[in-house]
């Protein structure tokens, strides 16, 4: 069975004003797999998602998403799309004032007229999927970082989406929790047959899990691979941030004057 | 010299410049909320909600605050009126300053820093802990389904609180003059009920209410709606919405009364 | 917070509102009184009304028994045309005489009707021809100096004679 890519980008740029934050970026990502998208911070992996979400536009280029440009969808289309995808933000994004389980259960009550037996159902089946059923009573000021995001990731999964895109998942985990949420991503992508964009810095968690690996380092794309090719990469970049070197192409010292100068050693520099 | 003056007058323009842009933004945002009304008349259970939050919770300050006002009005009002031996009067003094004014005032500041500062704060927090981009990448609005309830609520809210404070104040009045200092019960009410006319004073008074209910909350959202995702950007929104709603009662209430209470002639 | 606690909490708010709504209206204010019930019309020439206003009451022996609804200057006889609203409970002869009348010493002008002994009473639209016009407090005191100087010279003559 030949998997057809479920996203396409092409010639993808954007500029936050001014600031060009990605600059020609090509990529393909398979059905039914798990892609990492890695870079430093502030190297537009987040604004990339966004991209594919279609809360921003570009300013050139394009993002098909199965098939359909996403920047040129009308806005009930946008919408009709959006149901297909799911998006796990840095900390759950868990609203507040309902408790675990109307937070899952919101999509359902939102978009289907499903009854309250049938959601009570789905909504205990999606918690027990990430190992929380127990926990579907209690408020989200009341879990922890991991569970809170084991919680949000069973509200994304809600309505079996197409496509599950994680900012930074494994930010401020615990081992533990880290290698849940990890199995969590490769088990559930498996078995529900999705697509999944980790968007991370987490090297070593990511690269168990991953079927693909995009670096992207000041807007472009520095390298690609898979896991095994990225981790015998000698590319200076991929090497810099697979071994998490100090010094090489992303530099140490933020650019300055030279050093004698600014400690005054140097005759006068008015 | 001249360089420092030019560059002051630029940043004087760029500043007024950007506080019509905004004022066209948030009329443009306070459009979308109304069009975007639909759900919270179809799940009125929304609007309860809020309700609850803004309305109820705001009902022990508003009945505190009215009912020393009228005391206040009652004392000061005797003191001053027994001097041309109009104690009689004091009645008509305290129904009319709060039915036209204190009331629908003094219950517009005290809405807007109590429940406009916590609707801001709440949609806020909101947008910083991106709760707000989840749902609109849920397909859900989050115009619809967070703003809108929240602006109803206030503008329903908003007049029941006035009466009441003004109501209470009346009776703090009352127990001021009639039950404490000993002015004649009857003469009390007599009095305040010829002097005062529902259509002139009452309605008037529930006009401005209305009014001052609209913009209090269409600021409260905005600011919450617009602040930006941090500590600092929260917590300035809320102060944004106290002073402005503040400016704005004052405001409108200046050229309301310009309007309505013309002379009685 | 449960759902139903807190549909009690704001529907018992909501009423609470409305109550005192109420009770703004009618206790503090006249909703009650002379607006609800019926009312005819009359009108009244009066050659210089003075102070009164628009809504100022219609009072007879000190009852109130209406409210003036509107007051025009009348370029046919060249002077203030009153409009009035009474109460339809109180009919009053065709002869009634209608002044304008201060209240106290400086207060707020009414009109105050003395019924005559006509045994026909004055309908919806009809006019009452017996008005007394207000006391310009000016022109009292320019009759008084006038008066009172007139009186000066008229006794210095019998004084001469």
């Amino acid at each position: 069975m030949v998997s057809e890519s479920l996203i396409e980008i092409e010639g993808l740029n954007f500029s936050y004003g001014q600031r060009p934050v990605l600059k020609g970026i090509d990529m393909t990502m398979e059905r039914g797999k798990v892609i990492a998208i890695m870079g430093g911070s502030g190297s537009g992996k987040t604004t990339l998602l966004r991209l594919i979400g279609g809360a921003v536009r570009p300013t050139s280029g394009y993002v098909k998403v199965a098939g359909e440009v996403v920047h040129k969808l009308k806005r009930d289309e946008l919408f009709r799309m959006r149901r297909k995808m799911s998006m796990l933000f840095q900390f759950g994004a868990l609203f507040t004032d309902l408790s675990v389980f109307d937070n899952v259960a919101f999509q359902m009550r939102e978009h289907t007229d499903l009854p309250e037996s049938m959601i009570r159902d789905l909504v205990l089946m999606k918690l027990q999927a990430v190992g929380l059923r127990g926990a579907h009573e209690l408020m989200p000021a009341q879990l922890s970082g991991g569970m809170a995001r084991r919680v949000a990731l069973a509200r994304s999964i809600a309505l079996d989406p197409l496509l599950i895109m994680y900012d930074e998942p494994f930010t401020g985990l615990d081992p533990i929790s880290l290698t849940v949420i990890g199995n969590l991503i490769r088990r559930l992508t498996d078995a529900l047959g999705m697509t999944s964009i980790v968007v991370t810095h987490d090297v070593q968690e990511s690269l168990k899990i991953v079927d693909y690996v995009y670096f992207i380092a000041d807007g472009v794309i520095a390298a690609h691979g898979t896991p095994d090719e990225v981790r015998r990469s000698v590319a200076p970049f991929v090497h810099q941030f697979v071994h998490g070197e100090e010094d090489g192409p992303v530099s140490f010292h933020y650019p300055a004057r030279p050093y004698a100068q600014d400690l005054k050693l140097e005759g006068s520099f008015a | 010299m001249p360089r420092r003056i030019v560059a002051g007058i630029q940043s004087v323009g760029h500043r007024v410049i950007d506080s019509i842009w905004r004022l066209g933004y948030a009329s443009r945002f306070f459009l979308l909320t109304l069009i975007k009304s639909g759900t919270s008349l179809r799940r009125f259970t929304l609007v309860i909600r809020e309700l609850y939050f803004t309305g109820v919770q705001s009902l022990i300050i508003i009945l505190v605050s009215g009912l020393f006002v009228g005391m206040v009005l009652g004392l000061q009002g005797f003191e001053t009126l027994q001097r041309y031996g109009a104690e009689s009067a004091v009645g008509t003094m305290v129904a009319l300053s709060l039915l036209r004014e204190l009331g629908p005032v003094v219950s517009a500041l005290l809405f807007a820093s109590r429940a406009g500062s916590a609707i801001t704060a709440e949609i806020g927090l909101m947008k910083a802990t991106e709760q707000l981009a989840a749902m609109e990448m849920m397909a859900v609005d989050p115009i619809a389904r967070v703003v809108a309830p929240r602006f109803w609520a206030g503008v329903i809210s908003m007049p029941l609180l006035a009466a009441l404070f003004s109501a209470i104040g009346v009776y703090g009045g009352y127990l001021v003059a009639v039950v404490l200092i000993g002015v004649d019960e009857g003469s009390f009410w007599s009095q305040m009920q010829s002097a005062v006319d529902f259509r002139y004073d009452v309605v008037n008074g529930i006009i401005k209410t209305c009014v001052f209910g609209i913009a209090v909350t269409a600021i409260a959202v905005f600011e919450g709606y617009d602040a930006a995702p941090t500590a600092e950007g929260v917590s300035g929104a809320t102060t944004r919405t106290v002073v402005t709603s503040s400016l704005a009662i004052l405001g409108l209430d200046f050229i309301l009364t310009s309007f309505m209470f013309r002379g009685m002639g | 917070m449960q759902r139903a606690t807190m549909d009690l909490w704001v529907g018992l708010f909501v009423m609470a509102g409305i109550g005192a709504l109420l009770v703004l209206a009618l206790k503090v204010g006249n909703l009650g009184t002379y607006s609800a019930n019926d009312s005819y019309q009359v009108t009244g020439n009066f050659e210089n009304i003075g102070g009164l206003k628009v809504r100022a009451p219609v009072k007879s022996a000190g009852v109130v028994v209406g409210r003036v609804t509107d007051i025009q200057f009348s370029t046919k006889t060249y002077d203030a045309l009153v409009i009035m609203n009474i109460d339809s409970r109180y009919k009053f002869p065709k002869d009634t005489f209608a002044s304008i009348l201060t209240s106290g010493l400086i207060g707020e002008q009414y009109i105050g009707l003395a019924a005559g002994g006509d045994e026909v009473t004055l309908k919806d639209g009809d006019t009452i021809m017996k008005t007394n016009s207000a006391l310009v407090l000016e022109e009292m005191i320019g009759k008084f100096l006038f008066n009172k100087a007139s009186e000066g010279s008229g006794s210095e003559n019998s004084d001469k004679n």
